[in-house]
């Protein structure tokens, strides 16, 4: 039997253009990008191209991206450097109780400098208004950090009004768009971004790749020091062939594929959804469906079936899901995203599981899943009784 | 075309190439997850951990995967001191460290912690009496490369981790980054050391992957936090067809190191024999045991070290000048600084560095065509 892979918010496969692309630079190009050399000059061309191709895609220039080993490093150095820089103009930092385990470690490393910082906590839609970060907001706030998308439920943060809330305060606008970053249009002026965070590997790109876009009027201090790789910023010998894939991963997706996507995906879930209410399955989906919902990701409370077994038995007939979010190796924590929404002793915490879509996915697919899913649930629910 | 700049970068090998996209095509799941498809991609990368730490004596838990050789070694200077900081603030490096390490360095200067910049010999190698005349009651890490990048010189690694054996609570970091696959490993490996820097770009394999040895027990604050990967140490979605390629690499490249280093110093034996008592030229990689066989950097007097590079480029000879992350706006190479050599000399260094593809026929030819250029500017007197 065919495997299917619905856990494409922890990673999606490689697109055969990109394992191409990649391969042809790493037999082609092989010169230190910072070597004066023709093949460092050859390997600073493709650098320089791919790096263009990255900025526009969020509407940057070229020297405000600067590219990372991923989503983690994107968001370590944004939080801690911006934090540093900043520490003479106040101490308060204004995230969320949702955010990405990179951002909320981090966090809790500042905090442990000195720095005050609130996690705002969100609604039952696993979302927050603007008006919350704008009674969080305090003259000494010198960093606002919100997640585009977030991973576990798919609901949308609304960016833009907190761009616009913020362009007047001299708090910096962190977000990280490794979720949304090629599903949704992202423009960092139009939404007055200051940093970005992306991860290719989310995108059918290369691993370990990824960049942080920094507005050119804030000034950071590298996180990783050494040669004087992406204009001093972020040193060691650049990793060519994997930009390359990562940007030719950007330029396959072009913002009508992007809503394609979208549309593709709302399908998708639309077509599990009513496919489950067909066979009477008990199930709620957890944060709401809606214009602030990346279809990508569909967290479902399946009632009564408790989350490691599903997803297990999912796993013997060869279909992947995710039962929180990838992360610590190995272990099963209660998800903090649905905590956060629901409390700890809400039933959903414990009986969940996440369905992430990919380009590579097919109706039939998802029939293929839903079937198991019926099947699955209705099993261990009489074994219940 | 001859490429003797393996120490800036390699060019991946065909078998780790065919390793990395096949990993790339079937197991690029995250290995995290607790699927199937996460279960293979994980046991592929504690399996490649295996591997590596096996190919360096060490334990598999002792072996992080990095981004970089940079990165490594920002970390391990970086997270040793946050983590030791309430023990003592002075750390002990040299004058000819790479900037990963020297900059690591010079930040840690910023935020009030006290750094002892060891010079080196004219040959470009430290005293293992002048690291222990400078550790205090407050020295907390000495770092020092295991093979200098800019002139191949082997520092006295073993001797300083015998004199660290009385000083147990320091960390010994060594940036082994040039030193791996040279068939130096006996020599310098010592089970003193506490943190080793690698970077797979430079042993054929891909770019992007680096990994830091740490010794169980030995306390390190992460640079990157997270999802906890790395045991909670270094965190972010696993790079495993990288990791899987770069434990391939190592093998391969341990595998026939010995033969490499024959082939290698072989080349650079050649080279010697023509440059050695040419007038205007100054040799500062000897044939001798405490240098690298695998870099040869000299210089000719009165002739910019970039303007040769050029010229040699024209002749499709590609080397570097003493080192290639700080090429671009080189004011001279710090290691030759560092050993006290004129300017006028350091500014006309290049470096030629081999790889196991190197062989004596470029040599040869390096020396054919090297002779024409020199043979121009035969008429400045030295
Ligand atoms: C929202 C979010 N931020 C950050 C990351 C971390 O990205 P990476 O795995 O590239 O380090 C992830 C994925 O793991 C994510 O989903
Ligand atoms: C001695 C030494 N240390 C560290 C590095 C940095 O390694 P990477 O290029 O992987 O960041 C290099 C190479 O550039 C090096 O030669």
């Amino acid at each position: 039997m065919n495997s299917l892979y619905f856990d494409n918010a922890a990673t999606t496969a490689m697109r055969p253009e990109v394992i191409e692309e990649m391969t042809d630079k790493m037999t082609t190009i092989y010169g230190n990008a910072s070597s004066t050399h023709e093949f460092g000059r050859q390997a600073k061309k493709v650098l320089d191209d791919s790096r263009e191709i990255l900025a526009k895609s969020i509407n940057a220039t070229d020297k405000e991206i600067i590219i990372t080993s991923g989503g983690t490093e994107s968001n370590n150095m944004a939080l801690r450097q911006v934090a540093q820089i900043k520490q003479n103009e106040g101490n308060h930092i204004i995230s969320t109780v949702i955010e990405h385990p990179s951002v909320l470690r981090t966090l809790e490393y500042l905090e442990g400098l000195g720095f005050e910082v609130t996690y705002l906590p969100v609604n039952l839609q696993g979302n927050l208004s603007t008006e919350d970060v704008k009674s969080a907001l305090r003259p000494d706030t010198i960093l606002v950090s919100l997640m585009s998308v977030n991973n576990e439920t798919g609901a949308k943060l609304p960016i833009h009004e907190i761009g616009e809330l913020l362009k007047d305060h001299q708090a910096v606008f962190h977000t990280d768009a490794v979720q949304s970053y090629g599903l949704d249009s992202i423009d960092v002026r139009r939404d007055h971004i200051d940093l970005l965070s992306t991860s290719a590997h989310k995108i059918n790109g290369p691993k370990f790749i990824g960049f942080l876009y920094l507005n050119k009027d804030i000034f950071v201090k590298p996180l990783i020091l050494g040669g004087e790789q992406e204009s001093k910023r972020r040193a060691g010998t650049e990793n060519v062939p994997a930009i390359a894939g990562f940007a030719k991963a950007v330029s396959l997706l072009d913002e009508k594929s992007k809503q394609d996507k979208q549309d593709f995906f709302k399908k998708l879930t639309t077509q599990l959804l009513s496919n489950l209410k067909e066979n009477h399955v008990a199930f709620e989906v957890n944060g709401q469906l809606s214009d602030n919902h990346s279809y990508h990701v569909l967290n479902l409370w399946i009632k009564g079936v408790e989350t490691s077994r599903l997803q297990m038995n999912l796993d013997l007939n060869h279909i992947a899901v995710s039962g929180g979010s990838a992360c610590s190796a190995g272990s099963l924590e209660p998800s903090h995203v649905l905590t956060a929404m629901y409390g700890e002793n809400s039933s959903r915490v414990n009986e969940s599981i996440r369905i992430s879509f990919g380009e590579f996915n097919t109706e039939s697919e998802v029939e293929a899943l839903s079937n198991q899913v019926v099947k699955i649930s209705s099993k261990l629910l009489t074994k219940n009784k | 075309m001859i490429y003797f700049d393996n120490s800036s970068t390699t060019l991946i090998n065909a078998n780790v190439l065919n390793t990395y996209q096949a990993v790339s095509q079937k197991y690029w799941s995250n290995p995290s997850s607790l699927h199937k498809f996460g279960e293979k991609s994980f046991m592929l990368v504690e399996q490649s951990r295996l591997q590596i730490a096996d190919l360096l004596g060490v334990k598999g838990s002792e072996v992080f995967f990095t981004s970089s050789g940079t990165e490594s070694d920002n970390w391990a200077i970086k997270g040793t001191a946050i983590s030791k900081r309430k023990l003592g603030n002075h750390l002990i490096t040299t004058q000819i460290e790479h900037p990963a390490v020297l900059n690591s360095m010079k930040q840690l200067e910023e935020l009030g912690f006290k750094v002892t910049y060891l010079p080196v010999d004219q040959t470009g190698i430290v005293s293992p009496d002048s690291v222990e005349q400078a550790i205090t009651e407050n020295t907390i890490l000495v770092s020092i490369m295991a093979v200098n990048n800019e002139i191949g010189s082997i520092q006295p690694i073993a001797k300083i981790g015998d004199i660290l054996k009385e000083y147990p609570s320091i960390h010994y970091h060594v940036d082994a980054v040039q030193a791996i696959g040279k068939n130096l490993w006996s020599k310098l490996f010592h089970p003193r050391i506490d943190l080793m820097s690698f970077s797979a770009h430079k042993f054929n394999g891909p770019r992007g992957v680096g990994f830091l040895y740490k010794k169980a027990n030995r306390q390190l604050q992460p640079l990157l936090s997270g999802g906890g990967q790395e045991q909670n140490l270094r965190s972010g979605t696993e790079n495993t067809p990288g990791i899987v390629a770069s434990a391939k690499a190592l093998r391969l490249t341990i595998e026939t190191q010995q033969k490499t280093a024959q082939q290698t110093v072989a080349i650079k034996r050649e080279l010697l024999d023509y440059l050695t008592d040419k007038p205007g030229i100054s040799i500062f990689s000897p044939d001798a045991s405490d240098f690298a066989p695998h870099i040869l950097t000299f210089a000719l007097e009165g002739v910019r070290g970039e303007t040769l590079v050029h010229l040699l480029e024209e002749q499709e000879i590609y080397v570097s000048t003493t080192s290639a992350c700080s090429s671009k706006d080189e004011t001279g190479s710090g290691t030759l600084k560092a050993m006290a050599v004129d300017d006028r000399i350091a500014q006309g260094a290049i470096r030629l560095s081999f790889s196991s593809e190197n062989t004596l026929a470029e040599a040869q030819e390096f020396i054919s065509k090297f002779e024409e250029i020199y043979k121009r500017f035969e008429n400045i007197s030295y």
